[in-house]
């Protein structure tokens, strides 16, 4: 049972990350219907950034608390990554708009390549430690060990979200969005300016992948060039798994998927009879992934579109 | 019939040509290429592969390269010193397609419902657990020996003949490369009239009006399931062939030649050529093996006449320049390098964008 609770908690840890990155993926997708393969690398880039931005400061000013150099590191990132989502929408999407489905695929493709070797030229091949810049105070919860940085991921996770769903729901941007997402032709006739709308989608995810890219390099104490791609690929499974285009939908998928993968970390050998080691973990999360979408061909909370699109 | 005379010497000139190409490539640019060119050809196998499913049928797949695997392993499990079987070459080729045939239809039947993106992650999810299987399957039973892969996978054997080691015949030495190029450029001819034949058949035509609108495809009568199953199908037994076929020129497998990386990377070289456009899809395959070979062999000499020392990672510079040209080449040609003239045509007459999502 202690384990039970302890892969649970892991796995709500894990979850809120993935969920961060799935929202970006899944504001991107509800307006422009395009998958932005490159977001994965935005998380990268944040949690490399934030890294250097910690490494410069902390011999400059040597008396900061952890937490102001954490908090330093973070905005710089996300504004870093900001800039850089404003920049790569216009150069690689936006010219693409109109174009065939598959043209800004493989344009994404192209950013997430030149994103991630740009990074190896910047950084370099090696894994970085992240410094432990928050205390590494563990406690006890039903059993299982929690850190306090774990606990201020999830609760800063929760935080983002709520803000989020109050941004889309309760201001006169999140209409716009909405608008867009609904028809962005009809959007546009009703005086919403698309290209802004598109834009604030773009940062608003690019933000959240920063803070997601730099609660994983806090969380396992490693950032690393290549980080991004695979954890892109997670999030975008769990936005899909909760109904790519659906803000709640990318959440849930995010948590559930990141229950799931610990879960299976953690049982998959019992149940199995050694048959199947944790290493199958990524199989578990991709056939869970394939029964709900037979199932449920739009994920669990996607609207149920037509036939036609 | 003057326009027939033509053609045959046309045709005779470039089968001419493809014949002392690889001669040329080795006297000229040394042995190496003409390995290069032996993967050009396997990648235009794959590529006309997804062609078939991403291309013709429009069902984006993100997983391809699972078959291509399913292919290579079949092939390697059974003629090579792993399980001591050795099976010839000619036999286990076309059962290796058979093999990716059926897993193509095994990844084809949970997914007939699902459309668009949605297809892409689960297809993409379906290449993930090959891969990890094949990485994990060396216990508590070793199948795949796990990520060490299979070595000493046999080359093609006819008679006395090997293709693993130079051989002469008719007082000309054929090294091992060019002894692959021959077999490899009659299987991707082979695919290549494949192809063609199927773009202007039935199922071609069906699978085509899948692509444009599933809902009046069947309407019109087409049976949606079986086609689509169809398409998987024959899309997977190309890749199954040059999985094959790699397996056998390599002399050796490990599941990191199967990586998500591999399977982007032949989308790419269908969609940057031009979807569902055979000469364009060749063109794509081909720039995008070159491309990286002739960045490779440029990079460190330029820098070092540049900057007069390597300044930038060479790997690096090469994959950034590579993304680089991925990005500027879809602003460039939005349909592809290459597109088919009807794909052309349509997107001249629709000026109009789509409706959004």
């Amino acid at each position: 049972m202690d384990i039970f609770i302890q892969q649970l908690v892991n796995g709500v840890v894990l979850g809120s990350i993935y969920a961060l990155v799935a929202l970006g993926y899944t504001l991107v997708y509800g307006i422009l219907g395009l998958i932005n393969f490159a977001h994965g690398e935005l998380v990268m880039v944040g949690a490399l950034v934030a890294l250097s931005v910690v490494r410069t400061l902390s011999p400059l000013l040597p008396g900061l608390p952890g937490w102001v150099l954490a908090l330093l590191g973070t905005a710089v990132a996300a504004g870093v990554c900001a800039l850089l989502a404003i920049l790569i929408e216009r150069v690689a999407y936006r010219p693409l708009r109109h174009a065939p489905r598959l043209a800004p695929l493989i344009t994404a493709i192209g950013v997430s390549i030149a994103l991630q070797n740009l990074a190896m030229v910047i950084w370099g091949r090696q894994y970085h430690s992240v410094p432990p810049l928050l205390p590494a105070a563990s406690h006890q919860f039903a059993g299982a060990a929690i850190t306090e940085v774990q606990i201020l991921i999830v609760a800063l996770a929760a935080l983002l979200m709520a803000g989020l769903i109050g941004l889309v729901h309760r201001t006169r941007l999140g209409r716009a969005m909405r608008a867009c997402a609904e028809n962005i032709q009809v959007a546009e006739l009703m005086g919403v300016n698309v290209n802004a709308i598109v834009v604030a989608a773009f940062v608003i995810g690019a933000v959240l992948a920063a803070v997601a890219g730099v609660m994983v390099s806090a969380n396992y104490g490693l950032a690393h060039y290549h980080m991004g791609f695979l954890l892109g690929l997670k999030a975008f499974t769990a936005a899909v798994l909760g109904g790519i285009g659906n803000v709640g939908g990318a959440m849930l998928g995010g948590l559930l998927l990141g229950i799931m993968e610990s879960l299976g970390a953690g049982y998959l050998e019992d149940l199995s009879g050694g048959f199947l080691g944790s290493h199958y973990q990524d199989v578990l999360a991709f056939f869970v992934l394939i029964l709900v979408l037979v199932s449920r061909p739009s994920g669990l909370l996607g609207e149920r579109v037509g036939q036609r699109a | 019939m003057k326009r027939r005379w033509t053609l045959w010497i046309a045709y005779a000139l470039l089968a001419a040509a493809l014949a002392a190409l690889p001669f040329l490539v080795e006297q000229n640019l040394g042995r190496t290429w003409v390995r290069t060119l032996d993967f050009a050809l396997l990648y235009i196998m794959l590529a006309l592969g997804l062609n078939i499913v991403v291309g013709y049928a429009g069902l984006l797949d993100l997983g391809y390269i699972a078959f291509y695997a399913v292919g290579a392993y079949a092939y390697a499990l059974l003629a090579s010193p792993h399980f001591g079987i050795h099976g010839p070459f000619w036999a286990l080729l076309p059962l290796g397609a058979m093999l990716a045939a059926l897993f193509g239809a095994l990844l084809g039947a949970p997914t007939l419902r699902l459309r668009g993106d949605y297809l892409a992650i689960v297809t993409l999810g379906f290449g993930e657990i090959v891969r990890i299987f094949l990485n994990n399957l060396n216990a508590p039973v070793n199948i795949t020996n796990g990520p060490q892969g299979v070595n000493l996978v046999d080359p093609i054997r006819l008679g006395n003949w090997s293709w693993g080691r130079s051989q002469s015949w008719l007082g000309v030495e054929f090294s091992s490369a060019q002894l692959y190029y021959y077999v490899f450029l009659a299987l991707a001819l082979l695919i290549i009239l494949a192809s063609l034949r199927l773009e202007n058949s039935r199922i071609g035509r069906a699978w085509e009006a899948i692509r444009e609108d599933e809902v009046a495809a069947a309407a019109m009568g087409i049976n949606t399931r079986n086609i689509k199953l169809l398409a998987f199908a024959m899309g997977a037994s190309f890749g199954g062939v040059s999985g094959g076929l790699f397996a056998s020129f390599q002399g050796f497998v490990s599941p990191e030649s199967f990586g998500l990386m591999e399977s982007i990377t032949v989308l790419c070289m269908v969609v940057l050529g031009g979807m569902g456009h055979i000469p364009g899809v060749i063109l794509g395959a081909l720039l995008l093996t070159l491309m990286p070979e002739v960045l490779r062999h440029t990079i460190v000499p330029l820098q070092k006449t540049l900057f007069g020392q390597v300044v930038v990672d060479a790997e690096a510079a090469r994959m950034l320049l590579f993304g680089l040209a991925l990005i500027w080449a879809m602003q460039w040609r939005p349909a592809g390098l290459w597109p088919s003239p009807t794909r052309r045509r349509e997107l001249a007459r629709r000026q109009q964008p789509e409706a959004g999502p």
